[in-house]
């Protein structure tokens, strides 16, 4: 069951992210990563990451889809020319080269996978607490700091993008 | 037959080749950003996968840490999109090489 489940999700996940890149209009670019980011979401919870599934479909399939979406408006698709995409020989040079990433990652792949077998219980993962509880445990005594500094980070983001986005006026 | 570590980073390892691919051949700005989304999001694949097989919760604890910078980053980057349109009026990295040479 849960590999029929699993085999499914792969493969919706990745149609859906071929789609994302290889479709010509950035609308359905936009619609076809909120699948890609559901399938990841399905896929987190058949991980029993439950608490990161929920958070991957409200921060992506939620919010940053929405800003893509909301910027595609405004810069009001009907005026751009589309870009003229490159032509069929670098396209095949393209494909070609990230296969052949993929084909460089599999010995790493192949490496690391047959040293893990089972699912690992040892440890904190295997007692009675909840994923949120483990989570938010971590997070707020060991992490500490860096959840801190990624508060830091996302204030500095903020105020990147309200003077980026501010109009320029010449006086 | 189970579904082992090693099915999750082959997933993962494909998302990221076509979010390879995607920044390779797109010319779009709004597109290329969103592959690099896919790419970010492959890793986090990978991290759970890991946090999952090797019984710890740090790697679920890092995937948060890395959505935190992918939301930052698509902020930023799209703030620069619409500002890049606003003076240049296209989205097409071809034609936007000020800093190229």
């Amino acid at each position: 069951m849960e590999t029929i489940l699993f085999y499914v999700l792969a493969v919706v996940t990745l149609l859906s992210a071929v789609f994302v890149v290889f479709l010509r209009r950035p609308i359905h670019n936009v619609l076809f990563m909120i699948l890609t980011m559901i399938g990841l979401a399905t896929l987190f919870i058949l991980l029993h990451a439950e608490f990161l599934a929920m958070v991957q479909i409200i921060v992506y399939a939620g919010a940053v889809m929405v800003l893509f979406l909301f910027v595609i408006m405004l810069l009001n698709l009907e005026e751009i020319d589309f870009p003229r995409e490159p032509r069929p020989l670098r396209w095949g040079f393209g494909v070609i080269l990230s296969l052949a990433f993929v084909v460089m990652l599999f010995p790493v792949i192949k490496r690391i996978a047959p040293t893990i077998t089972s699912v690992g219980q040892s440890g904190d993962m295997a007692g009675a607490m909840s994923n949120l509880d483990l989570i938010a445990r971590e997070l707020f005594t060991t992490y500490l700091l860096p959840f801190e500094i990624a508060s830091f980070l996302l204030l500095a983001a903020i105020i990147g993008t309200v003077v980026i986005g501010r109009k320029l006026t010449r006086n | 037959m189970m579904v082992t570590l090693e099915h999750y980073l082959v997933l993962s390892a494909l998302l990221f080749a076509v979010g390879i691919s995607g920044v390779m051949l797109r010319r779009n700005l709004i597109v290329i950003l969103m592959s690099l989304e896919l790419m970010l999001n492959a890793v986090n694949l990978s991290f759970v996968a890991f946090s999952r097989y090797l019984g710890s919760i740090e790697g679920q604890i890092f995937v948060l840490f890395v959505m935190v910078v992918a939301a930052a980053e698509v902020a930023v980057g799209l703030a620069i999109a619409v500002s890049v349109f606003r003076q240049r009026g296209t989205i097409n990295i071809n034609d936007i090489n000020l800093l190229k040479w």
